[in-house]
């Protein structure tokens, strides 16, 4: 990818960077291929404070590349598993997931597809999901925004969302915050009133009934939507450098 | 002090239908597979298997010997979901006991402290909750009254785990990145055994490495097993790499009864010894 011309990736990469903006100091996981290069933009522009991990158990001081080898003199400090629970608990971390399946209060579902009992497809189960949400911040992505993602109802919340966070009282829900979901037709957030899903911008060149129709429940959406940030020249000169493959380009469906 | 070698199979003598075995590692990284194929020889049954599980549920799935999986995950990492254990699923041929991954920690350390549970906010409000109805909140007894899930003890009743060093005498190193939770599985356990790339002498394994890198100490094991390739095809850094054109043809098998056959008489129905050399050659 070589294009000085923002693509759809390109536009979902910093969308997902916008996220982690005024984090500061915390650990963000981000898991799959946008939501990594998105939080590495944040990291090597306007979040460079963030601690990002190789996806292993090294923390690394500057963001590489999709796809490189960390070398020694990129490493910072050693993240292990149980330093992963520890600083997960402590609250001092963003996640962006997946999702298989998110409703419109954000409860996410990576577990399985049917009943649990009897699934008719076994997914990834509900891996950190219950955790994450109710300790530390969390942020979505989803590749292909369609009527089977976006549902009315999840098969299993793996995900915490915002009506069963209510549920448990302002104890139980303190730590708990979805800041975003980005797809590949628009950002979306949850500021208003009952924290239901609302449309906060569509990406250039996406009409809003195409949002409308491949949701599977009502977005609130306001009179005038915006449009998500195209990035300048100089960011698609560091998302170029970031992700020198296109491993981005090939994830996002136009 | 006691010279605790032995070889695998004397080790899952141990282990009996029915009873609830804790394997070590992560995923498929530095899983103790030789003891894993040793029970495949065995052909013990009713397995309740507690593990952050990859390639080990996955092969007990695909003999039957497991009754219930009681996990964190199940995964190969290179390839995310375990192939054989989403079939069981799918087939309903196994019981599963699914827990966030940070919950499944902390019953493993309820486990290791004697005691009955410990309390997270993690799982709160999800439907790990529903799925496991045994699962109980607890009450803060403090003023701040805060209701949290009780973890209940991952209590187990024999341990198997790998190490890249060990001595006689069960001191065991773990010279990876990551030292995974081997430690919890030999406490949480009435009895643990540890295999381990090479045996040397504890001069060797003190100088080996850092003295954070010593995971194991010999009150947590009852027997050592000196099984060189013992964590194949998981990873077993940095002695060796996943093996992954391996593990995609272990993957391919789920969906093919006859290669599945074929993988299990070559591989599996045969000793440690053989399987290292089919391996090689």
């Amino acid at each position: 990818m070589t294009g000085t011309e923002a693509t759809r990736a390109d536009v979902c990469a910093l969308a997902v960077a916008e996220c982690f903006r005024n984090d500061g100091e915390i650990m963000v996981s981000a898991m799959g291929t946008t939501p990594s290069l998105g939080a590495r933009l944040a990291k090597s522009t306007f979040e460079p404070d963030l601690l990002m991990t190789d996806g292993f158990n090294l923390l690394l001081r500057r963001a590489l590349p999709l796809g490189a080898k960390p070398s020694d003199d990129d490493v910072e400090g050693w993240m292990p598993f149980s330093g992963v629970f520890d600083t997960l608990w402590w609250g001092r971390r963003h996640v962006m997931m997946g999702a298989s399946q998110i409703d419109q209060f954000g409860n996410q579902n990576i577990a399985c597809i049917g009943p649990w009992e009897n699934p008719k497809a076994q997914l990834l189960g509900v891996r950190g999901a219950p955790g994450n949400t109710i300790n530390h911040v969390t942020s979505y992505w989803v590749p292909n925004h369609n009527a089977r993602a976006l549902v009315a109802k999840v098969d299993l919340v793996s995900g915490v969302g915002y009506d069963r966070a209510a549920s448990l009282g302002p104890a139980g829900s303190r730590f708990h915050e979805i800041r975003r979901v980005v797809t590949n037709l628009g950002v979306f957030d949850f500021n208003t009133p009952d924290h239901r899903m609302r449309l906060a911008s569509l990406h250039p060149g996406v009409e809003l009934q195409q949002v409308i129709d491949n949701t599977g429940f009502d977005l609130v959406i306001a009179d005038e939507v915006d449009t998500t940030p195209i990035p300048t020249a100089e960011l698609i000169g560091v998302l170029r450098e970031l992700d020198p493959q296109g491993y981005a380009q090939k994830e996002v469906i136009v | 002090m006691t010279d605790k070698r032995m070889t695998v199979d004397e080790a899952v003598a141990e282990v009996t239908d029915g009873m609830t075995i804790g394997i070590g590692g992560w995923g498929s990284r530095r899983k103790p597979m030789a003891f894993v194929r040793a029970l495949v020889r065995k052909g013990v049954k009713d397995l309740t298997v507690v593990s952050y599980g990859g390639p080990d549920i996955g092969i007990f799935c695909a003999t039957g010997q497991l009754k219930k999986a009681v996990y964190g995950f199940v995964s190969l990492d290179s390839i995310p979901l375990e192939p054989h254990f989403r079939k069981a699923r799918q087939n309903g041929t196994i019981e599963a006991v699914e827990f966030d991954e940070g919950m499944f920690l902390l019953g493993l350390r309820a486990a290791a402290q004697r005691l009955p549970f410990l309390p997270t906010r993690a799982g709160l409000g999800s439907d790990v909750l529903k799925i496991n109805p045994h699962l109980k909140t607890v009450k803060s007894p403090y003023d701040d009254g805060e209701e949290l899930v009780a973890v209940p003890a991952l209590n187990v009743d024999v341990a198997f785990i790998h190490m890249n060093r060990a001595d006689v005498s069960g001191n065991g190193q773990a010279l990876g990145r990551d030292p995974y939770f081997d430690n919890l599985f030999c406490m949480a356990a009435k009895k643990a055994f540890m295999s381990c790339e090479k045996i040397v002498s504890t001069d060797e394994l003190v100088h080996g490495g850092p003295l954070q890198s010593l995971l194991i100490n010999r009150m947590m094991v009852s027997g050592v097993v000196e099984t060189p390739g013992g964590a194949h095809f998981t990873e077993c850094p940095p002695d060796y790499a996943r093996d992954e054109q391996f593990q995609r043809e272990y993957a391919a098998t789920a969906k093919d009864d006859e290669a599945w056959k074929a993988f299990r008489a070559k591989y599996l129905d045969v000793s440690e010894a053989d399987y290292q050399k089919a391996v090689a050659s």
